[in-house]
């Protein structure tokens, strides 16, 4: 039900120590940039890999570790694991697939995990006969769920889900399976690179980076406070460090923020671009940080614009097109900033 | 640059295929002698002792089972002499043949491996089931003559093997692979301490004649050499390897 | 005399297609050969002898025996081969495919060696259990498995080489052991490379002669197959020898064509 990993290994020169908990009914999203090392903690939670020290527990028994020379292979662990291309296995029909699991295991026949009771509730009926090479990605997406299902695993891996759909599938998936997981009794981890994957899916992130667990936390607190100039990067918004004291940060890169904290020391400011207006003379308002710079940068992103503003501290802005177009916003043009205290997030570093 | 190339491998294959000198050569004569198998250790010292009696001549051998080499004859192997353990043999070449002249005979024996692990004492002991042996394939004079012994004395025998020829099963008997083999007395003799000989009595043996004859097309080296063996030189050496007169 | 760039490139295939061309003249010619000097009036009685039915029987038999042995014992080896790391890996496999370049009547004698009476195993086997392969059947199958089973390690080794592994470890996810997944996913997903490798090594194992006639021997219904019956009837009735050989060539034909060129190994 439960599933608590402390993964430290050594793939080639890259090394990984990091622990992650998953609790029953718990979705944890493992969220990182690519060649952090998820694939690698979960398929060592799998089973598929070999920790060299460490320590990994499902439902508190020792599955792998080292120190006392468990090690119990993965076709007992009962794990079950979503693979991100899927590997529906060919030769067989999606029944033949999802059946799989059940013969070599010889479970007694359950009425709560027969196969039926996962067809049905992810609606593969029709597509039985079918070879895997005939079905569409969400098709098959379901079937790998259905596959893993049908074992009745003690939790539930996830690796990169939804990477192998296009756009228009994704949002229809995502939704599916962000109701399925609310559902799903045991712990589930699933590991994604698309930030947007881990905000809807999970109940709790862990952000690993080189290795290293970088930031956990439930999915809201970390998606507001990001730690790292990773996460936040991904977030789409920016970090600032620095000391604050009497609610003014001096930032590490040099420069000052006015915000209203009453933290005092080392902090991060976190600052959405939204939240920055750009003016062509200086403006008078309630905004207590309010500054002349040169604009460096003009890009689209998304349906917004970004203006990178000079520092310090180098801050970006996010406007309307219309707003860059009115106001004639170019690099190298001289500007007027100015941002509210109160949109200024700071937290203790 | 590919053109060397061809032409050389042309040149190497043209080179290759040319046929051997022949006797317009005064020179350097080669003859190319096909003798049965039985003959191997008999007609190597002969042809030793020929080459050294005619200096100039230089004698090529090509050991087989005789009915093999009547087929390469007939096929148009460039065969001057030929040397068969039998009659028949010699026959189904005839055509390409000169005149053949039977220069030596021979019987069989029972040879056994080194210490004749499997006690063979005759003939008799042969149909014992528990006994494996060998023989020459029917198709070769050898094998003939052994069915033709074992018929003479009223042996229901199964050997294990067939060979396709005399030297084939020596070497397997010399290897203890098979308690025994029915070869030419010859064979055992040629063989030495590597094998036990359990002769075989002349009232009960078949007796080979060996007829020896030039080919038609062959140069006048190769009768040379069909004197030689019929001389006294050929025929004592013939002896000291227990072959019998023809 | 100078040419063009474009005229230079046109005689190439020229010269490929009449090499190639050549190539196809070289094989055919003695199959044609053959079968223009096939007594084909005479083809039935010549094929229902005694010698002949019982050498065909005895191929059929020891081949598929011999492809059997190649197949049990082939694919754990290329399985090892294909899959896992070990020092001197290069040099076993070199050794596995020895049989491939080692002239035939060579494989037989080193048979003998191990498993002749006096042989590095075969003096116990005659010893102690009155075992003796030389002269028999099983010499037969033991002769033409170890000439046929490289073809089917080979082809086998390249195909697992070939397929995904990860299909292996989600089996190992849903729980089957490494014998399930061997039996259920590996084989089934190389099944057409593995019928392949099976057929060849039969094929092989079919027109076996050198290590036949001397590890086992040759005794009609006991060791002489079809190809020692060729090899001794062309020394008595070259008709016979022909038509037997008609045999063999139309078999191995009709089983090489059937395999439209799977067996090199690479796409299943």
């Amino acid at each position: 039900m439960s599933v608590t990993a402390r993964v430290i290994t050594r793939i080639g020169d890259f090394a990984i120590d990091a622990q992650l908990e998953a609790r029953p009914g718990e979705t944890v999203a493992l969220l990182g940039p690519n060649g952090a090392g998820k694939s690698t903690m979960l398929k060592a939670i799998a089973g598929l890999v070999a920790i060299e020290d460490g320590c990994i527990r499902i439902d508190s028994a020792a599955v792998d570790e080292p120190a006392s020379g468990t090690f119990i292979p993965p076709e007992h662990r009962r794990v079950g694991m979503v693979f991100q291309d899927y590997l529906l296995f060919p030769h067989m029909t999606v029944r033949q697939n999802i059946a799989f699991g059940r013969k070599p295991r010889k479970m007694p026949a359950d009425k709560n995990n027969d196969d039926d009771t996962w067809i049905h509730a992810l609606d593969l009926t029709d597509l039985l006969d079918r070879k895997p090479d005939q079905l569409s990605g969400g098709q098959a997406q379901r079937v790998a769920l259905a596959r893993a299902l049908a074992t009745n695993p003690r939790a539930l891996l996830l690796d990169e889900p939804l990477a192998a759909l296009d756009a228009a599938t994704k949002q229809t998936v995502r939704g599916e399976l962000r109701q399925f997981l609310q559902r799903f009794e045991h712990g589930s981890i699933l590991v994604t690179h698309e930030p947007l994957d881990a905000l809807v899916l999970a109940d709790r992130i862990v952000v690993l980076e080189d290795g290293r667990v970088t930031q956990v936390g439930p999915t809201a607190e970390v998606a507001s406070q990001p730690r790292t100039d990773y996460l936040a990067a991904l977030l789409g918004v920016t970090l600032h460090r620095g000391l604050a004291t009497d609610g003014v940060v001096a930032c590490e890169t040099g420069g000052t923020l006015i915000a209203s904290t009453s933290i005092t020391g080392s902090v991060i400011a976190v600052i959405r671009p939204q939240a920055i207006s750009l003016h062509t003379h200086k403006p008078e308002g309630s905004a207590r940080n309010v500054w002349r710079t040169t604009v460096t940068a003009v890009e689209a992103h998304h349906d917004q614009m970004r203006v990178t503003l000079a520092g310090p501290p180098q801050l970006t802005a996010a406007v309307t097109p219309a707003a860059v177009a009115e106001l004639g916003i170019a690099p190298g043009q001289q500007i007027w900033a100015s941002l509210k205290a109160t949109d200024i997030a700071v937290h203790p570093a | 640059m590919r053109f060397p190339l061809l032409a050389a491998l042309a040149l190497s294959l043209a080179l290759a295929s040319c046929a051997p000198p022949t006797a317009d050569n005064d020179d350097a004569t080669t003859i190319t002698v096909s003798a049965a198998a039985s003959l191997t250790d008999a007609f190597t010292e002969i042809g030793e002792a020929f080459t050294e009696a005619n200096p100039g001549i230089e004698v090529r051998f090509n050991f087989a089972g005789s009915s093999t080499l009547a087929e390469q004859i007939n096929a148009g192997a460039p065969v001057d002499v030929f040397a068969a353990a039998s009659s028949l043999s010699m026959d189904r070449a005839r055509d390409a043949l000169a005149e053949p002249t039977l220069f030596a005979s021979n019987s069989l024996a029972i040879a056994a491996p080194a210490g004749n692990p499997a006690g063979i004492v005759s003939l008799a002991d042969l149909q014992d089931p528990n006994v494996t042996f060998i023989v020459c394939a029917v198709q070769v004079p050898c094998g003939a003559a052994t069915e033709a012994l074992l018929e003479r004395n009223g042996l229901e025998v199964t050997p294990s093997s067939l060979e396709p020829d005399v030297r084939a099963v020596l070497t397997k008997v010399i290897a203890d692979e098979a308690d025994a083999g029915i070869v030419y007395r010859t064979d055992t003799a040629a063989a030495g301490d590597q094998v036990e000989q359990i002769a075989i009595a002349d009232e009960v043996n078949v007796i080979n004649h060996y007829p020896i004859a030039a080919t038609k097309a062959a140069p006048q080296a190769a009768d040379a050499f069909v004197d030689f063996v019929l001389s006294e030189s050929g025929q004592q050496i013939l002896r000291t390897w227990e072959f019998a007169s023809p | 005399m100078k040419r063009t760039t474009a005229r230079t490139t046109t005689p190439a295939p020229r010269l490929l297609i009449a090499l190639a061309a050549l190539a196809l003249a070289f094989l055919l010619l003695p199959l044609i050969g053959l079968l223009l000097e096939t007594p084909w009036a005479q083809l039935p009685a010549l094929l229902t002898t005694t010698t002949a039915t019982e050498a065909l029987r005895l191929s059929i038999i020891t081949s598929l025996l011999a492809a059997a042995v190649a197949t049990i014992l082939g694919v754990p080896l290329a399985w090892v081969l294909a899959r896992k790391e070990f020092t001197g890996q290069r040099l076993v496999r070199g050794i596995v495919l020895l049989p491939l370049v080692l002239p035939p009547v060579v494989g037989g004698v080193t048979l003998l060696t191990a498993f002749g009476r006096r042989g590095l195993v075969g003096q116990y086997l005659y010893d102690w259990f009155g075992i003796q392969l030389p002269f028999s059947t099983a010499g037969v199958v033991m002769a033409e498995a170890f000439v046929a089973m490289p073809f089917l390690v080979i082809t086998v080794e390249g195909a697992l080489r070939n397929i995904d592994t990860r299909y292996e470890q989600a089996a190992r996810t849903l729980g089957a052991s490494p014998r399930t997944v061997l039996f259920r996913i590996t084989l089934p997903m190389i099944s057409a490379s593995l019928l392949a490798g099976i057929v060849l090594a039969w094929a092989r194992a079919l027109g076996e002669f050198g290590a036949t006639i001397t590890f086992a021997g040759n005794f009609p219904g006991v060791t002489q197959t079809l190809p020692l019956a060729v090899y001794s009837a062309l020394e008595v009735s070259r008709d016979e020898a022909i038509a037997l050989s008609l045999v063999l060539l139309a078999v191995s034909l009709t089983v090489l064509v059937s395999l439209r060129g799977r067996f090199l190994g690479s796409r299943s």
